[in-house]
């Protein structure tokens, strides 16, 4: 079978995708081994809601219509919101389809799927930044008698035996899952290492608003001081509720979480945590006020002091004085690994990744020619990992794309780019 | 009218340190680095540790010249006080790593240093060592680091320097987490 571009991955960054290649007139092919929306069908817990208010959520072409805009999406209403998407699209998706490999051909690629074989001149990578969850390496050394969960298997706390449960990682699911465990009852301590605290609400507008109006999520990554630290930057400790609630540190304490550190080891039925948690508080709490003084010069910048609360900064992160550096992993019956996700290249035989395993590109231009990667952290801003953020990488990248098909042009017989 | 202002100099050569990072980022064998220290033992508590070589970069490498430290225990633990008590030299040891990092974080911030004082205090219940207490440890229950930093920054820029030294402080990582150490005998 022969196209002339085959994106991987039918989520939000495929579909943007798909939608601008239409617009270019670009013949291709949406691959998903799935269903559209498939990892967020079957890789999320039930409680979740986007992190970004229902406005924000735009794709290009399509934004939301409903009566809630500053709302955020359940996951029944994201997996709909997607698939009416690629409705209105007419994206060519063609759904249980799995990848196998993608590799060079004589005069392109050839990406093999267990349903055929097809020949193109462009790659599309949309298959996520979140496909296998970390899980570091101490977790070998725990008892036999302690279940371990992953976010990407975690539903809800129903699942899990009675008992304590130590949560690992303090970012947007660590925190959303250590809240929800804690409440059903089971007494939950959070370990925690580095994560990035700010509030829903500030001055009386969401987060994400000022975030947005003010630029910072148009930060370019070639502008960045260190683009390889921003693109690991964990995601922010937010949640996404009818409340607008905090979900920071503070407010989990309150509710009687006990906080420890980084873990770092376990030894002996012992979980041993890291005395770096002063630290990575003070750190957040220092970024966070970092945040909000760019977010205040902006507003005073554009007279909006008025219109809006009156600047404030939120309590410092409450650590105790000598936070326990061990727990005895006999009142731990579960611990959910909330230490992030990695993507899944196994099925790129192509000479693009790192020695860390992550593809080379300069903002989403892989170094193969016509391979394109997109829906990554900070990909080229930092709305890149934002499903608000797919449009504009998918816009350029699809210019850029256009340009090395008609370059390709001069190649008789390869180009399949329709009029 | 015009000012003039002087580059930021702490003396810390960050564009050298840059560019180690991108070289090692292609190259992460050469940025296996093995430290040593020998310890003879003098007399009493008194002991000499000497550094001088160390590996890194692919091959063995040399301090300018060897360094000798004299450890030993003060006359109230009826020592001859020859030198620091070892844990002191581990607070010192965390200190200077502290230290350093924070000129090379400022530096590399463009933030002047003009003066830099740690002065640290590590608590300890001796009933550990003494074998009095076996619930007792024989390590420091915590330690406090507190700066006196004059900078040309704001209270806030001065803190996230200090706050980013830690985040990629060696000592710093050795004292608050856990390292395995074996000990052989020839």
């Amino acid at each position: 079978m022969r196209t002339s571009t085959v994106v991987l991955g039918a989520g939000h960054a495929g579909l943007a995708m798909s939608r601008c290649l239409t617009e270019r007139s670009i013949d291709h092919v949406v691959l998903e081994r799935g269903e559209v929306a498939n990892t967020w069908k079957t890789e999320r817990w039930d409680s979740l809601r986007l992190l970004t208010p229902n406005w924000l959520s735009r794709l290009p072409g399509y934004g939301y219509e409903g009566d809630d805009p500053d709302g955020f999406r359940t996951m029944p209403e994201t997996i709909a919101f997607l698939e009416r998407y690629a409705e209105v699209i007419s994206a060519p998706v063609l759904t249980g389809t799995t990848v196998t490999s993608v590799r060079r051909a004589l005069d392109g690629y050839e990406v093999v799927t267990d349903r055929g074989t097809w020949r193109c001149q462009a790659v599309v990578i949309a298959t996520g930044a979140c496909n296998i969850p970390n899980v570091p390496a101490v977790a070998e050394a725990l008892p036999s008698g302690i279940d371990t969960v992953t976010p990407k298997d975690y539903r809800n706390p129903d699942q899990l035996e009675q008992g304590g449960v130590l949560v690992v990682g303090a970012s947007a699911s660590g925190a959303q899952i250590a809240e929800e465990i804690h409440r059903s009852g089971r007494p939950v301590t959070l370990a925690v290492g580095e994560h990035i605290r700010v509030p829903r609400v500030y001055r009386g507008r969401d987060i994400k608003w000022w975030m947005d109006a003010a630029g910072v999520l148009d930060d370019r990554y070639d502008e960045v001081d260190n683009v390889v630290r921003v693109r690991n930057v964990p995601s922010l400790q937010l949640v996404g509720s009818e409340d607008r609630r905090n979900l920071d540190l503070n407010r989990l304490t309150d509710i009687g979480i006990k906080l420890v550190g980084r873990l770092v080891g376990v030894q002996n039925g012992k979980a041993q945590f890291s005395g770096s948690l002063p630290n990575q508080c003070a750190m957040s709490d220092l970024k966070m006020n970092r945040l909000l003084d760019r977010i205040d010069e902006w507003a005073t910048e554009n007279a909006l002091d008025g219109e809006v609360d009156a600047p404030h900064r939120f309590e410092p992160t409450r650590v105790e004085a000598s936070p326990p550096l061990g727990v005895d992993l006999g009142g731990i019956r579960t611990v959910l690994w909330a230490t992030g996700y990695r993507p899944d290249y196994s099925w790129l035989d192509l000479e693009v990744l790192d020695l860390r395993g992550r593809i080379r590109h300069d903002g989403g231009v892989v170094e193969s020619p016509g391979v394109y990667l997109l829906g990554m952290p900070f990909l080229r801003t930092r709305k890149s990992s934002l499903i608000d953020g797919a449009g504009d990488d998918a816009r350029f990248l699809s210019g850029h794309l256009a340009a090395y098909l008609d370059s390709t042009i001069a190649r008789p017989g390869l180009a399949l780019r329709s009029a | 009218m015009s000012t003039v202002t002087s580059p930021v100099d702490n003396g810390v050569n960050v564009e050298a340190l840059l560019g180690a990072r991108e070289a090692l980022t292609a190259m992460p064998e050469a940025a296996q680095f093995t430290w040593r220290a020998t310890c003879e033992w003098v007399n009493g508590t008194h002991s000499r540790s000497r550094v001088e070589g160390f590996f890194g970069l692919g091959e063995e490498q040399k301090h300018r010249t060897e360094f000798t430290y004299d450890a030993d225990h003060p006359e109230i633990f009826a020592s001859e006080d020859h030198g620091a008590t070892p844990v002191e030299l581990v607070l010192a040891g965390l200190a200077s790593c502290l230290t350093a990092g924070v000129a090379s974080v400022a530096q590399n911030r463009d933030i002047q240093l003009n003066s830099v004082t740690a002065t640290l205090e590590g608590g300890m219940d001796i009933q550990g060592i003494l074998g009095i207490d076996p619930d007792v440890r024989n390590g420091f229950s915590g330690i406090k680091v507190t700066y006196d930093i004059d900078a040309d920054a704001t209270p806030e820029e001065i803190r996230a320097v200090v706050a980013q030294s830690q985040k990629r402080s060696a000592v710093y990582d050795v004292i608050t987490n856990p390292t395995n150490v074996t000990v052989e005998v020839n």
